[in-house]
């Protein structure tokens, strides 16, 4: 429900649940991380269809790659560090190359892994799934698109990355209402002077950053880009020709990611000046998730004042 | 088992392997020599496959996981019937669907993409698990090389398919004792590799890979093994067939010039016609 705080993790195992239920040709792989991603829930209730591989991501991969050649819907699941890190190769050739119906469900991704520290904080998946031809990569901001994402992965026939986190977060769409599509940019909220586009865990701080930028007059429009991979590039388009003026916000390496893809696609259709707040080139670090998310300025407040620096 | 008939099969494949790595100008003979009469045993004997349907959801799998040996299986596949024979010269030109490494996508009865070594395996591993939990028939097997189970992945699916008991699947080792930068052993040696089998849940046999009755005998016992997966060490001669490729490591992945092509094609035949 709106204003409930839930991670995205959650809702996948949660959402995992509800799908085994109406479809029985999913089944969940794990690599030994089953209490951390979820899929613990989808454990619970359907032993049979979830296959815990071990510490073997590789293995894991290959294996889901099998079961799709064979009429299953394999959704496999591990820290966005292995799944698509340590088994970006196995990913590539053993899923994408002959794009496979893979679901990766990776859990973990970014700074908010927290106190595990750098070794685990991945803030580089989504650089490495994008490159992967026919690859869609999905970002979701809360529980209500968390689930949508995971239940639209189903139903589109192809490999998806779906990169979840171990924070929890906000609501803060409504479910009555909520619509999701892949590939579909959402505007959050209207604005004429500058345009957060935002993703993931950064959304509902990009939300709260334009509430204080609004207090100094500043009218930003915000939008989430759930879908990484195809982005859309209208919503991208137009908001260059309205505010001119752009800031991608991320939990990730601003390399490859988000503000990459913007960047192509404004630099290739509608050139317009773009700041891309993220995870600048370094190495994470440990600590408490919301203490990192401040110290990388990925926090509302952190935002805002990188925005009026570059303002 | 009707061992004349594979050995004529076998040498038609070894005539399509020459041929096509000769129009490619590029390609792997060597391990596609050894292995050619394991993909003629498993494509004209073993096998539930049919060109007509060649996606058929009972039909047994295969993975070449040593995906490089494309030529080997390209030539049984062809021959077997699921594409023309024709096709075999035109491996590794633009715009064909013979890709250098297979290419589930485009190439008739190729049931999964390989060639990235380690990787095939736990593929197989996959198809096999899907098997026996919609509680199919089906077998799997999977050709994998000496040199290949270098790679680590292997053997966590070594280790994943002996905890499952698949005795469903059946992993091949094309053990031809060369690779690429010399021997295997020199390398980085894998020995002992029924042993290590062994050790991850397998029932080991180990033959001589060109030889039909030891492969007929390896399959039908491989068959009648139940709780566990089978692993055949096929002890095999890189090159095979061609005299000047067998066991030189050279002809790993080197094509052969147009003289050369003529005299592997000319011994190709006559040892063909030695059969009729």
């Amino acid at each position: 429900m709106l204003g409930d705080k839930i991670a995205t993790r959650d809702s996948y195992g949660n959402a995992l649940v509800e799908l085994g239920k109406a479809h029985d040709n999913i089944v969940v792989l794990d690599a030994d991380l089953a209490e951390a991603t979820k899929t613990i829930k989808f454990r619970d209730v359907f032993p049979d269809r979830h296959i815990d591989c071990g510490i073997a991501e590789a293995n894991m991969t290959g294996i889901a790659a099998g079961m799709s050649t064979s009429g299953f819907v394999p959704f496999m699941s591990s820290f966005a560090m292995f799944a698509a890190g340590r088994a970006f190769e196995q990913v590539r050739n053993s899923i994408g190359y002959p794009h496979l119906n893979v679901k990766i469900g990776a859990t973990h991704a970014g700074i908010s892994v927290g106190e595990d520290g750098a070794t685990h904080q991945c803030n580089e998946d989504i650089a490495l799934m994008r490159t992967i031809p026919g690859m869609v990569v999905i970002n979701p901001c809360d529980d209500v698109e968390a689930r949508a994402a995971v239940k639209a992965a189903y139903e589109y026939v192809g490999p998806c990355y779906l990169r979840f986190g171990r924070l929890a977060l906000p609501v803060i769409n409504d479910e009555e209402t909520y619509k999701f599509e892949i590939g579909k940019g959402v505007e959050l909220k209207k604005g004429k002077d500058i345009t957060i586009i935002a993703t993931g865990l950064c959304v509902s701080e990009a939300l709260e950053a334009a509430k204080l930028l609004a207090d100094d007059g500043i009218d930003a429009q915000v939008i989430n880009i759930h879908t990484i991979k195809p982005v859309d590039e209208d919503i991208i388009v137009a908001a260059a020709k309205t505010t001119g003026r752009i800031f991608t916000v991320e939990e990730h390496s601003v390399i490859g990611g988000l503000g990459s893809a913007v960047a192509e696609v404004l630099s290739e259709k509608c050139p317009a000046k773009l700041t891309r707040l993220g995870i600048k080139d370094v190495f994470g670090e440990s600590g408490p998730a919301k203490e990192l998310i401040h110290k990388y300025k990925l926090d509302a407040e952190g935002i805002y004042e990188q925005i009026k620096a570059e303002m | 088992m009707d061992k004349l008939n594979l050995m004529k099969k076998a040498n038609e494949v070894r005539q399509g392997i020459i041929s096509s790595v000769h129009s490619a100008k590029s390609g792997h003979p060597g391990g596609s020599l050894s292995a050619a009469d394991i993909f003629t045993y498993l494509y004209f004997e073993e096998m539930n496959v049919n060109p007509e349907n060649p996606e058929d959801e009972e039909r047994d799998r295969f993975v070449l996981s040593k995906g490089h040996t494309a030529p080997g299986y390209y030539a049984a596949l062809a021959i077997r019937g699921f594409f023309p024979t024709e096709d075999l010269t035109t491996l590794r030109h633009v715009g064909s669907v013979l890709q250098g490494h297979p290419d589930m996508k485009h190439i008739p009865g190729v049931d999964m993409s390989s060639g990235s070594l380690g990787q095939g395996l736990s593929v197989a591993v996959g198809m096999a698990l899907a098997a026996r939990m919609k509680g199919k028939t089906y077998r799997t097997y999977c050709l994998c090389g000496d040199g290949e189970i270098q790679e680590g992945q292997i053997w966590e699916a070594a280790m994943f398919a002996g905890h499952r008991k698949l005795d469903n699947l059946v992993v091949i080792v094309d053990n031809n004792n060369l690779q690429i930068d010399g021997t295997v052993e020199e390398v980085c040696s894998p020995y002992p590799i029924d042993e290590k089998f062994k050790a991850f849940g397998f029932h080991v046999i180990t033959i001589n890979g060109n030889d039909f009755d030891e492969i007929d005998r390896a399959f039908q016992e491989a068959k009648n093994t139940k709780g566990m997966p089978t692993a055949i060490i096929a002890n095999t001669i890189k090159g095979k067939g061609v005299s000047f490729m067998e066991n030189q490591a050279g002809w790993h992945g080197k094509a052969p010039n147009d003289e050369q092509y003529r005299q592997a094609a000319e011994e190709l035949r006559k040892a063909g016609d030695a059969l009729c």
